[in-house]
């Protein structure tokens, strides 16, 4: 098993090798990287959407629930919302929940090129099938994620505003003074900086199992699933690495 | 021209290709034959270079592919044109699309430039009209007339087809047979077909390799493969009852 980590790990690296050489032409490159911010990134608005005003609601109203000391201020529901969204909410979270959107995606496509030799096809054609199919989706992803982690904290706020409103724990006011409260920048640069971080991993993560998926609709979803699982583990590592490097 | 010297392939210790050497010539429909496993898809893959031999020379032209550079191999592969059993198109690409893709990564040619190329590509497998579809709407037949229409859209000087009749019924193998030996002809490729079809053998095949147990086996025209007296190519040639009536019938003659 420890063989088999470190042969992952090895290809992995000469995988990424050959993704980041100079791409074949730039404006096939410059519109595949729309494409794909299409794909990966418009294509999870909604999701994102969804789940951060529904996770920001769970979050005021929780702390709402929770706030039995009648010294704790009113205004700590928007702080503690402001604070649990910015600082992992929208960046990990929601990273962990496109690493099994875009990273089943993403993996099941490449590994159905492979076993439908269509990747065989570009390399024949003298397409450097790698560059070509992956570069892009890391442009993309790393582009579009922080866009995504600036609408998710947005809605999250909204959504704990309009859970607060809703149950009546709290005032208009009172929420937006919390959520403006003690604020910090470098929270947001954190945020942002981890989902790009998180964007590569979860696509170079994705594209290397379907690339190197066997033979067989049963190999696809096997490589599909063991994207997932891996890119979860690999974002929850690399929130440790990158909270104690950047907040500390 | 294309030459194989001394080619040896395995996989995990299991060997493949022993020592093939084979020459496949210009402007001829040069035919790969052998039964299932004999080895004859990883020569051509070997030769196109999806696998890398582990010894022997590949010289297109003269020009030894296994001491290139990557960009070298690169240069190389534009002038190769394939058609793989499955087709292998591009299922988010539309006909159009798929016929253009070489065009729009290696040339400069005008938007206008393409199209015309690619009508005539499509119009050449007698798909005209049919830019706009995409694979999932094509019948096999289409599909492979497409693989041949994006394999030709760069005027190649090497064209490789694996297996292009499976899966299609005697009638559309008959239709994909003549247009890969008409390009042949018209545009002077060298051409290498990977087949069991006797059908083809028999229609197009100008050169035959037969390959039996991963070893160059015979080599000959279509005529000399009917008649040879080699004991496994009469077993491959004559499997069928219909093929060994046909035998008959020439021995009693």
């Amino acid at each position: 098993m420890i063989k088999k980590l470190f042969e992952n790990i090895g290809n992995f690296f000469q995988m990424l090798w050959i993704v980041f050489s100079k791409p074949e032409k730039w404006s096939v490159f410059r519109k595949r990287v729309f494409d794909e911010i299409e794909i990966i990134g418009i294509n999870s608005i909604s999701l994102v959407g969804i789940m951060s005003v529904f996770i920001g609601a769970v979050i005021a109203l929780q702390v709402g629930f929770n706030m039995d000391n009648p010294l704790l201020p009113e205004y700590t529901i928007g702080y503690l919302t402001r604070s649990t969204t910015i600082l992992e909410f929208s960046p990990t979270i929601m990273s962990l929940i496109l690493a099994g959107k875009v990273g089943s995606n993403i993996s099941s496509e490449i590994g159905t090129m492979k076993t439908t030799e269509q990747i065989d096809a570009l390399e024949i054609m003298g397409v450097n099938s790698l560059n070509y199919l992956v570069l892009p989706k890391i442009t993309a992803a790393v582009i579009f994620f922080p866009i995504l982690v600036i609408f998710s904290i947005g809605l999250s706020l909204i959504g704990g505003w309009l859970a607060l409103i809703i149950s009546d724990l709290g005032s208009t006011e009172s929420y937006i003074y919390g959520v403006r409260a003690f604020f910090k920048v470098k929270e947001v640069t954190y945020a942002l900086s981890k989902s790009v971080f998180f964007a590569f991993v979860i696509v170079s993560i994705a594209s290397y199992y379907g690339y190197y998926t066997k033979v067989g609709a049963v190999e696809v979803g096997r490589s599909s699933t063991e994207a997932v699982v891996t890119n979860s583990i690999a974002v929850l590592i690399l929130d440790l690495i990158l909270t104690q490097l950047i907040l500390f | 021209m294309i030459e194989v010297k001394n080619l040896n392939k395995s996989f995990s210790g299991n060997h493949v290709l022993h020592d093939i050497n084979a020459t496949f010539e210009q402007g001829k429909v040069n035919l790969i034959i052998g039964q299932s496993g004999s080895g004859k898809s990883v020569l051509a893959k070997s030769i196109v270079g999806l696998h890398e031999p582990d010894t022997g020379e590949i010289l297109f032209d003269g020009r030894n592919f296994l001491n290139m550079s990557r960009t070298q191999k690169t240069d190389i592969r534009k002038e190769i044109g394939m058609l793989f059993q499955g087709s292998a198109l591009f299922d988010s690409m539309t006909v159009e699309e798929n016929v253009m893709f070489p065009l729009k990564m290696f040339t400069n040619k005008t938007a206008k430039e393409m199209l015309d190329r690619v009508n005539f590509c499509l119009d050449r497998v007698n798909l005209s009209g049919k830019n706009k579809l995409y694979p999932a709407e094509c019948s096999g037949g289409m599909q492979k007339r497409i693989g041949i229409a994006r394999a030709i859209a760069m005027q190649p000087k090497y064209l490789f087809c694996d297996e292009p009749n499976s899966g299609l019924d005697p009638m559309t193998s008959i239709v994909i047979d003549g247009l890969i030996r008409e390009i042949t002809y018209e545009f002077n490729m060298t051409t290498i077909v990977i087949t069991h079809d006797m059908n083809s053998v028999i229609e197009i095949g100008d050169r035959v390799t037969f390959i039996y147990k991963g070893k160059k086996w015979w080599e000959g025209d279509r005529q000399s493969i009917l008649t040879t007296d080699n004991k496994e190519i009469i077993d491959f040639v004559y499997a069928s009852n219909f093929m060994r009536e046909i035998r008959e019938n020439m021995t009693k003659k």
